[in-house]
């Protein structure tokens, strides 16, 4: 080890229209070491990330690496310094081959032209390395399944050969083998000598991998710490900033529900393959399970996306599957969705903050043919007031909002619809502890007035927190029904791995 | 991978090229059964002048259109090429030649201040072009107010017929040589645009700026993220679509012996430009495709014009005739969106 | 001034540049015609009534192109339906020539909604292809020569006639105008335009009728071309081949340069209507100092170019 951290950053600032995204921040990392960056959306992890790796920079305060005073322009000189980031949303051209986008930037060259084979025989180097063999180097990054295409991205930044490793949320989207893959990985890059910077927001992950935490909020270093030198509740409340009591609201006593929302051998493609599920009035349903086994379709297939799906929904009164969402939201069904991508699917973001809101309920704001301002007004200063929405003024962009208050739109948008069902394609990801919990509070309130809600989440322990009831759905239909006690983690990654009780084994 | 399934992958994507040769290819095979001296070197090399100036202006078009834009003012930089042309190129061999290269640098830079106004002054190619391409009008109208202008007469005749008679014109060798007789038919604008087209469009591809044209196209944020030289890459996609216009336009100068700055003559080569684009497998929204393509694509809209001369189609219907073939050419490839079954996809 | 500048909200910026715009011209016309002729003619209320009654066909045709820009597409088929329209009209006569010509419009505009929003064809290269069918149909229809319909006499008013001093023209304009302003800010169609123009995936997610939006918008720019094309045939008494050819590209332009963004979701009816009586204004400036088209041309896209770049600058929007 030397003597002095790999990187080094002092008093770095950095402000964008008035608000402070880093104070004076003093951070350090070592190499050989795989190192948690801690902290809610908007406390600077992601402005922090960006400023590293070149994509932003500092208004003050300087960057060293490896002793020698570093300043980044774009990330293409980050990256000659040997500092890659793997970054949430990809950074692959989806009208690209696999080997292309390995060596994108920098491939091998012929007398000034692409060497095409010397880049396929690097791209199946690098995907041997990360056990990924079956990816076919010629094969379109347009084709690849969305655990591929990041898998493919966490290649590309190894191709670079990286002093320092910077991964945002790189797992989010890997299935359990690509994510053990990606653990070993990184014990390999820090036998290697390499610095792993690493964001999650799981801390089952965090915990299993990295040996130095740091704690970032609002904007400010807070704390950077060993493992195990504090208790998850500490981290939490670094990272909040108060106490922070249960996570989770009280459940009801379970009982029997008149059934609102019933959903008998649905089929589409071959993606659903007769799932069939009940959610009752008042309860919130958990839709668990592996990602990619049909959750997400059977969602859209309820809130009437896709065509030719087949089987049997009914929904209050009414029979039948939705032919749109247009016909899904109105009465006497009112379905909603909360979709699994604000940004692109939930919200129109160079938009105001009002015109979201209202985007699902014009006809609640017209009078005749024509909108009335003032009942425009009061429902969204109501919906502001209602979901505690932090906004400047409701004709700002909701571009400006954090991930959490932009969630929260989409959520006020659908709540103005006054809805029966409301599905929720996991609205808590990439989201802070604190909204997280007024989400969950919230949720709870909601089906204590009587809706029915399928709540599909990535996160155990929210499908054991939140839920009344779990259903894990494998390979297309629902394999397994949970409730009560039983709902466990144990149970829910068995079920999961579909496992079944009679030939249940001791799942470590 | 074994080479046979590698093959089959190459031909699923670039399904849209290979699906629009085989159409040409059949086209214009009904075309010369049809007509009654069809097979014939005459015919081959009149459709071939006919064409080189849709073909050159269907790959300029081709690279602003894969970086997910659209150049609107090829027709006039085409037209101003064509009106320089026809004032320089004639005299002594030593004016022609500086007079075509005079015509064809001033194309390129023409595509190269669009370049910068796109980049620098980071407006959007559509409208910039717009006006773009209006200052090209004026300017072609200055040079050539009136339609006239002077070719020298050997150029237009070597570059208009077949390499037998290039050949003969410069008397470079004996034309009727047996080891030329397999070459001495080919026509020299086919020559031209293949040597001239794929020459330089099929190297620029395999570069990193080719790379990151089609990048820009499908992702630009991860281009970006990427390190790939965006800026230079737009400026070179416009720089290289004024060069294939100047290249049309001269070519254009030389066959009709005149430049003539009409502004719907212009302005109909520049839809027929985005038209070809469309038939020849790239998409508007940039990323996929390629100039071979676009090329593929003006060649069949060129053939399907042949086809009313040799049919005896009532000349009042002829327009709504290609009017119609024209839509139900585009709207083809659309009815692979039918059978979408996510909606979502549909709004990319 | 830059300060000032920078305090508009965005969207207000374009209208006051090219407001500000306006009056150069005028002044520097003014300053051209005192030179050579002694005379003013450009602050003159007829002249410039005058000039707004010929303006007013570009202007209604703008209002049409703005709401289908504003959806991030495009109707090139706006020549030739304006030419069919006008045709039909004067062929049609008497009562049933307006109907019949806004029905044309209408046509053309649900073809054009069918086209994009059902087929998902790319909007440039519909249109494109539409506008080439309504032509084959013209020529067919009149034979290739200029028809010898005359325009009904309601046409001739509309186009021609004054009321209270002022043409009847710019009534219609304006009628169109206030229609288009109400649609646009006080309705549910005018709020999902500009929703669908933002993000079609998340304004269909939200329950909005996206592929309607889109079809309502083609047709409204297929009735404003079809209804501009009638005003002209009253206007030059008949119609003609050929007519619409010089609507399109300056109706596109004057509504960029009124500040709606050629890739959608922003924009103001106020900057279509400054940025058509912008080019209306350029246009008769141009024609007093009898400047050749050569130099038209050039000017012409110089000031496009010119006012985009002070304020039409896409931000470095990489990405989203």
């Amino acid at each position: 080890m030397s003597d002095q951290p790999f990187l080094q950053l002092a008093g770095i600032s950095k402000h964008f229209a008035g608000t402070r995204a880093l104070e004076n921040v003093d951070f350090a990392c070592d190499r050989g070491t795989i190192h948690a960056v801690l902290g809610e959306n908007g406390a600077g992890k992601s402005t922090l990330i960006k400023i590293i790796s070149g994509v932003l920079k500092p208004d003050a305060g300087t960057m060293k690496l490896d002793g020698e005073t570093v300043e980044f322009s774009r990330p293409s000189e980050a990256n000659a310094a040997g500092v890659v980031c793997i970054f949430q949303e990809l950074s692959l051209v989806p009208d690209l081959t696999v080997a292309d986008n390995i060596s994108l930037a920098n491939p091998p060259r012929r007398l000034g032209m692409i060497d095409r084979r010397a880049q396929r025989q690097f791209a199946e180097s690098i995907l041997a390395r990360i056990k990924c063999e079956d990816v076919d180097p010629n094969a379109l990054v347009r084709d690849l399944s969305l655990s591929r295409r990041q898998m493919v991205e966490i290649a590309k930044a190894l191709g670079k050969s990286p002093r320092l490793l910077i991964l945002d949320e790189a797992t989010s989207a890997l299935t359990r083998n690509d994510v053990e893959t990606v653990y070993e990985l990184l014990a390999e890059l820090r036998q290697d000598n390499v610095a792993s910077l690493f964001i999650s927001h799981r801390m089952n992950e965090v915990e299993r991998l990295c040996d130095t935490l740091s704690v970032f909020r609002n904007g400010r270093h807070v704390e950077t710490f060993a493992k195990g030198a504090r208790s998850d509740r500490d981290i939490v409340r670094l990272m909040i900033g108060r106490e922070v009591d249960a996570q989770f609201p009280p459940k009801p006593a379970a009982g029997a529900r008149a059934p609102r929302l019933t959903i008998e051998n649905l089929s589409w493609e071959n993606r659903l393959k007769g799932a069939s599920l009940t959610v009752g009035k008042g309860e919130i349903v958990g839709l668990g399970g592996l990602d990619g086994q049909g959750q997400k379709e059977l969602m859209l297939a309820l809130f009437g996306v896709l065509r030719g799906v087949e089987g049997q929904v009914r929904v209050g009164a009414r029979a039948g599957i939705p032919a749109s969402p247009v016909e899904a939201k109105s009465a006497p069904s009112r379905i909603c969705l909360v979709p699994e991508d604000r940004k692109t699917e939930g919200l129109m973001l160079p938009m105001s903050i009002a015109d979201n809101l209202l985007a699902a309920s014009y006809a609640k704001v017209s009078s005749g043919p024509f909108i009335d301002p003032g009942r425009e007004r009061s429902l969204v200063d109501d919906a502001i007031a209602k979901l505690h929405i932090k906004v400047g003024s409701p004709q700002d962009a909701v571009a400006t909002l954090s991930g959490g208050n932009q969630q929260k739109v989409v959520i006020a948008k659908w709540l103005m619809t006054d809805p029966e069902v409301i599905l929720l394609n996991d609205p808590t990801r990439g989201i802070d502890v604190g909204t997280k919990q007024e989400i969950y509070r919230l949720m709870r309130q909601l089906a204590d007035e009587g809706r029915a809600i399928l709540f599909y989440s990535t996160d155990y322990a929210e499908l054991i927190g939140c839920c009344d009831r779990v259903v894990i759905m494998y390979d297309g239909a629902v394999v397994t029904e949970l409730s009560g006690e039983a709902i466990n983690e144990e149970a829910i990654v068995a079920a999961s791995l579909n496992i079944t009780s009679s030939s249940m084994e001791s799942v470590s | 991978m074994s080479g046979l399934s590698s093959a089959a992958t190459s031909i699923r994507q670039n399904r849209g090229l290979y699906g629009a040769l085989a159409l040409l290819v059949l086209l214009y095979l009904v075309y010369n059964i049809l007509h009654p001296r069809g097979f014939s070197s005459a015919v081959l090399i009149q459709n071939a002048n006919e064409s080189v100036a849709i073909v050159f202006l269907a790959m300029a078009q081709t690279i602003p259109v894969l970086l997910g834009g659209l150049d609107l003012s090829v027709g006039a930089v085409m037209t101003l090429a064509a009106c320089i042309a026809s004032v320089l190129v004639n005299g002594s061999p030593f004016q022609i030649i500086f007079g075509m290269l005079v015509t064809l640098a001033a194309g390129t830079a023409f595509g190269f201040c669009n370049g910068l106004i796109v980049v620098y002054g980071r407006l959007q190619p559509i409208i910039a072009t717009l006006a773009t391409g209006a200052i090209a009008m004026g300017l072609a109208l200055f040079i050539r107010p009136k339609p006239g202008g002077d070719i020298d007469g050997d150029l237009n005749w070597a570059l208009t017929n077949s390499l037998w008679d290039f050949v003969d014109t410069y008397g470079l060798f004996n034309p009727d040589a047996a080891w030329f007789a397999p070459f001495s038919w080919i026509p020299v604008p086919l020559l031209i645009v293949g040597v001239i087209g794929a020459g330089v469009w099929i190297p620029f591809r395999r570069t990193v700026m080719g790379r990151t044209i089609y990048a820009i196209g499908s992702a630009e944020g991860a281009a970006y993220m990427s390190g790939l030289p965006i800026d230079r890459a737009k400026i070179a996609a416009f720089t290289l679509a004024g060069f294939f216009a100047s290249c049309g336009g001269l070519y254009l100068a030389i066959q009709t012996a005149s430049g003539n700055a009409d502004i719907t003559q212009a302005g109909a080569y520049t839809l027929n430009s985005i038209a070809a684009v469309v038939l020849g497998g790239t998409s508007l929204l940039g990323g996929i495709g390629g100039a071979i393509g676009s090329m593929i694509g003006a060649l069949i809209l060129r053939v399907m014009s042949f086809y009313f001369r040799i049919l005896s189609i009532d000349p009042l219907l002829q327009p709504l005739v290609e009017g119609v073939v024209l839509l139900v050419a585009v709207s083809l490839g659309a009815f692979g969106v039918l059978r979408i079954k996510n909606r979502l996809e549909l709004f990319r | 001034m830059q300060i000032a500048l920078s305090r508009l909200r965005p969207e207000d910026r374009p209208v006051l540049i090219s407001a500000a715009f306006i009056v150069v011209i005028l002044i520097l016309g003014t300053i051209y015609t005192l030179a050579t002729q002694g005379t003013a003619p450009l602050f003159s209320p007829n002249y410039l009534l005058q000039q707004l009654q010929t303006g007013s066909f570009l202007g209604i045709v703008a209002a049409g192109m703005m709401i289908v820009i504003l959806l991030g597409h495009i109707d090139l088929s706006v020549p030739w339906t304006l030419t069919a329209a006008a045709m039909i009209a004067t062929a049609v006569g008497g009562d049933m020539a307006l109907p019949a010509g806004i029905a044309v419009g209408i046509a053309v505009g649900l073809v054009n909604g069918l086209g994009v929003a059902w087929l998902r064809i790319p909007s440039m290269i519909f249109t494109l292809g539409v506008d080439s069918v309504m032509r084959g149909l013209m020529v067919w229809h009149t034979g290739g020569f200029a028809p010898q319909d005359q325009a009904t006499p309601l046409m001739r008013t509309l186009a021609a006639d004054k009321l209270f001093g002022i043409p009847a023209a710019i009534f219609v304009w304006a009628a169109v105008s206030v229609v288009i302003v109400v649609l646009l800010s006080r309705t549910a169609f005018g709020r999902a335009v500009y929703a669908t123009g933002n993000r079609e995936g998340a304004a269909y997610l939200s329950g909005i009728r996206t592929r309607w939006v889109i079809v309502g918008a083609f047709v409204a720019s297929g009735v404003c071309a079809a209804i501009a094309g009638m005003l002209l045939a009253g206007y030059s008494t008949k119609a003609y081949q050929g007519m619409g050819n010089a609507y399109l590209l300056p109706a596109i332009a004057a509504v960029v340069i009124g500040g709606t963004r050629i890739l959608g979701g922003q924009g103001r009816y106020v900057g279509t209507l400054v940025g058509v009586t912008l080019i209306v204004l350029l246009n008769s400036v141009l024609s007093i100092m009898q400047m050749p088209e050569a130099g038209r041309q050039v000017i012409y896209g110089c000031v496009i170019v010119g006012m985009l770049l002070v304020y039409g600058r896409g931000s470095r929007n990489i990405g989203g």
